[in-house]
């Protein structure tokens, strides 16, 4: 049966119901329980959202809050991946990767191919991007187009209830490494969700939204913002096709590449700033393989080539909105 | 050494300046007139400013997300600071920083910084620069008891003693990082005894006292000046709010923080001492309450009045102008 939840509450559910399905499902990062070692409750943050809220009670020391240290414990986690555990790590904002990246990057991505084809490293690192929040320079990049370029991580960001508990049983399950992006505007966006347990393969991107004059490809927040541009286009007679990727990899470059033959004009929109970005990715993906389809250039709608700004009226410059989608499907429609 | 009345008064009003500061934001905050994260430095104001009355302008300082107590101590502009926060034009860094962000390379603070563990390598960095150009000044790093667990805190230390750095580590250990107690993340139970494998001498002091934080890092920063390198402070100290503004902290017992705040506050503890035996008057702190309060109230009625920055600055300052 489906009933409404949150985001924050779908991953949730994914994780508790990974847990009690598999033992070697366990949960590590910052306070995902919240009151170790102190003297009032424990499970005081379920993870600074409270999105691990609620696990401690069921799966004790299986929920383990870690030091202030990434290296060593996202490392932990892959060494564990790699050792026959399932870890789901928390890394709390993905900004923090800094401190971290070589366990990620040198280490858990390349086991398998390096070590040739002998290893395994089941491990999922969720962890918090995206603008909007206030939260300045150091707490609000989408860095998913660092991962993407990484060959053998698996990157995954979903924008629905129903993805995002899909896709996360899918990434615990996976046996490479996958970074689980969520996004912060997002944990509140509600939707129906099945109580069972369910996985959504990877490489799926889904096409939220049917129409033959524009292809709109987007991802994380951006393909909401972009559903509200495309509902008001609509009402300008311009019937836009929004997809989702879901995952940037594996990329499911055929439904890119369908829509953009479909429609022959194509807005790309992406958080992240533009250079060697997800939004420059699949513009080349289409001007490589799609050319004789298209019937404009394509429009690149993104953040600017800056860091995140703190200051409201900068930072709601910073992260495209339906307006500037809607002001370049516009363009890219009356191209002739 | 021996303060004069000057520098002890000097110690009163910044310290007291950071508890007002502090206590508006919260309030403000609350009000919902301030946005993002802030985490207030109120009930550790003894430990900032014990240091900082050691230092020159030049001397240079790393700070953390809790940083607001070590911009004022280090005398950062205070209006300048609380527009930043409210993310003005007239801010510290002209409203792109915020709260988690605010620097003066100026006045020798490299900055507030939104990642745990980001200040010690600069501050490692800055000690060299001062040792490589012979100036005779140092630096100093703060960080947190769940920063002290940082790789890069390890890293600079070590390096610290390689390089025979001036540098001084300064451990505000307020018994928590987010939710989680300082005792059960730090493995090695005492923040000294882990400073001295590093190959420094340490010292644990009362952060709450400002004379034993300004005796002991007084040691450390003479010591950093004449070449003899690296030293660690851990400051034990209460932190009075939740690790952030909104943070409800059932982790703590409750009447932990009020209890510090009633019989173990800094300011408390260091008016009772001068008004018994430096001479100092009770009328001449109330002065400077007064006149704190003053410069509070005007830092926000002319942040909450100052402009947003101009659109034209979001594209700004990623490089260096030609
Ligand atoms: C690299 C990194 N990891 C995690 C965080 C999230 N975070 C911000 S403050 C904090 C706790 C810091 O504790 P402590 O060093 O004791 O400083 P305090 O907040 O107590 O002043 C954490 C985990 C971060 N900002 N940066
Ligand atoms: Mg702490």
């Amino acid at each position: 049966m489906a009933r409404t939840l949150t985001i924050l509450q779908a991953i949730n559910e994914a994780l508790d119901q990974e847990m009690a399905r598999d033992s070697s499902v366990i949960v590590m990062g910052e306070d995902v329980v919240g009151g170790s070692g102190a003297e009032g409750e424990m499970d005081a943050w379920g993870g600074p959202l409270g999105v691990t809220k609620g696990l401690y009670g069921k799966y004790g020391d299986r929920m383990l809050d870690t030091p202030i240290t990434e290296s060593a414990f996202i490392g932990a986690a892959v060494g564990a991946a790699a050792s026959g555990l399932r870890p789901v790590a928390e890394l709390m904002f993905s900004d923090f990767v800094g401190v971290c990246f070589d366990q990620i990057y040198n280490q858990a991505a390349k086991f398998r191919y390096m070590f040739g084809g002998r290893a395994e490293t089941p491990v999922v690192v969720r962890t918090m991007y995206g603008a909007g929040l206030r939260a300045a320079a150091q707490h609000s990049q989408s860095p998913y187009s660092i991962f993407t370029h990484v060959p053998g991580l698996k990157c995954v960001m979903p924008v629905t209830p129903y993805d995002a508990k899909g896709l996360l049983i899918q990434a615990i399950r996976d046996n490479d490494p996958v970074i689980f992006f969520e996004h912060k505007g997002l944990y509140e966006t509600e939707g129906e969700v099945p109580e069972q347990s369910y996985s959504i393969p990877f490489g799926e991107a889904n096409v939220v939204r049917e129409g033959n004059d524009v292809s709109i490809i987007s991802l994380g927040l951006m393909v909401h913002r972009s559903l509200e541009a495309a509902e008001t286009l609509a009402g300008e007679g311009i019937q836009c096709e929004v997809v989702d990727l879901r995952t940037t990899s594996p990329l499911d470059e055929d439904t890119v590449l369908e829509s953009a033959e479909n429609t022959g004009r194509v807005v790309v929109v992406d958080e992240a700033p533009p250079r060697c970005s997800i939004a420059t990715d699949i513009s080349a993906l289409i001007a490589q393989h799609a050319f004789d389809a298209l019937e404009a250039p394509i429009s690149l709608v993104t953040a600017p080539h800056t860091p995140v700004p703190f200051a409201g009226v900068l930072e709601d410059q910073y992260m495209p909105d339906a307006a500037r989608i809607a002001t370049a499907v516009r363009s890219v429609a009356g191209y002739a | 050494m021996a303060l004069t009345k000057d520098e002890l008064l000097k110690a009163y009003r910044l310290m007291r300046t950071i508890r007002e500061f502090e206590e508006r934001v919260h309030v403000e905050f609350a009000a919902g007139e301030i946005e993002g994260f802030v985490h207030l430095y109120a009930g550790e104001e003894a430990c900032a400013v014990g240091v900082m009355l050691n230092l020159t302008k030049a001397d240079r300082i790393a700070s953390t997300h809790r940083g607001h107590g070590h911009c004022i101590a280090k005398g950062v502009d205070v209006p300048a600071m609380m527009a930043e926060i409210y993310g003005r034009a007239t801010g510290s860094c002209r409203g792109k920083g915020g709260s988690m962000h605010i620097a003066d390379l100026d006045a020798g603070m490299m900055g507030a910084n939104g990642i745990v563990g980001g200040g010690p390598p600069l501050i490692c960095g800055a000690a060299l620069a001062a040792k490589v150009q012979g100036t005779r000044q140092v630096g100093v790093a703060f960080i947190g008891d769940g920063a002290s667990n940082q790789g890069t805190t390890f890293e600079s230390m070590n390096l610290a003693t390689v390089w025979n750095l001036p540098a001084i580590f300064v451990a505000e250990n307020n018994g928590y990082a987010e939710a989680t107690a300082a005792d059960y993340a730090i493995g090695a139970g005492s923040l000294a005894d882990r400073a001295e494998g590093f190959g420094m001498p340490a010292a644990t002091v009362d952060g709450h006292d400002f004379f034993a934080v300004h005796e002991a890092a007084g040691e450390a920063i003479r010591r950093a000046r004449s070449g003899d390198g690296p030293s660690f402070i851990e400051c034990q100290v209460n932190r009075y709010y939740g690790h952030y503004e909104g943070d409800a902290q059932t982790y703590r017992p409750p009447g932990e923080a009020e209890a510090a705040r009633a019989n173990h506050d800094c300011l408390d503890m260091f008016a009772g001492r001068v008004t018994k035996s430096a001479g100092i008057e009770r009328e001449e702190l109330d002065d400077i309450d007064r006149a704190v309060a003053a410069l509070i109230d005007g830092a926000v009625s002319s942040a909450k009045a100052d402009p947003a920055p101009a659109a034209s600055e979001f594209l700004t300052d990623v490089y260096v102008d030609y």
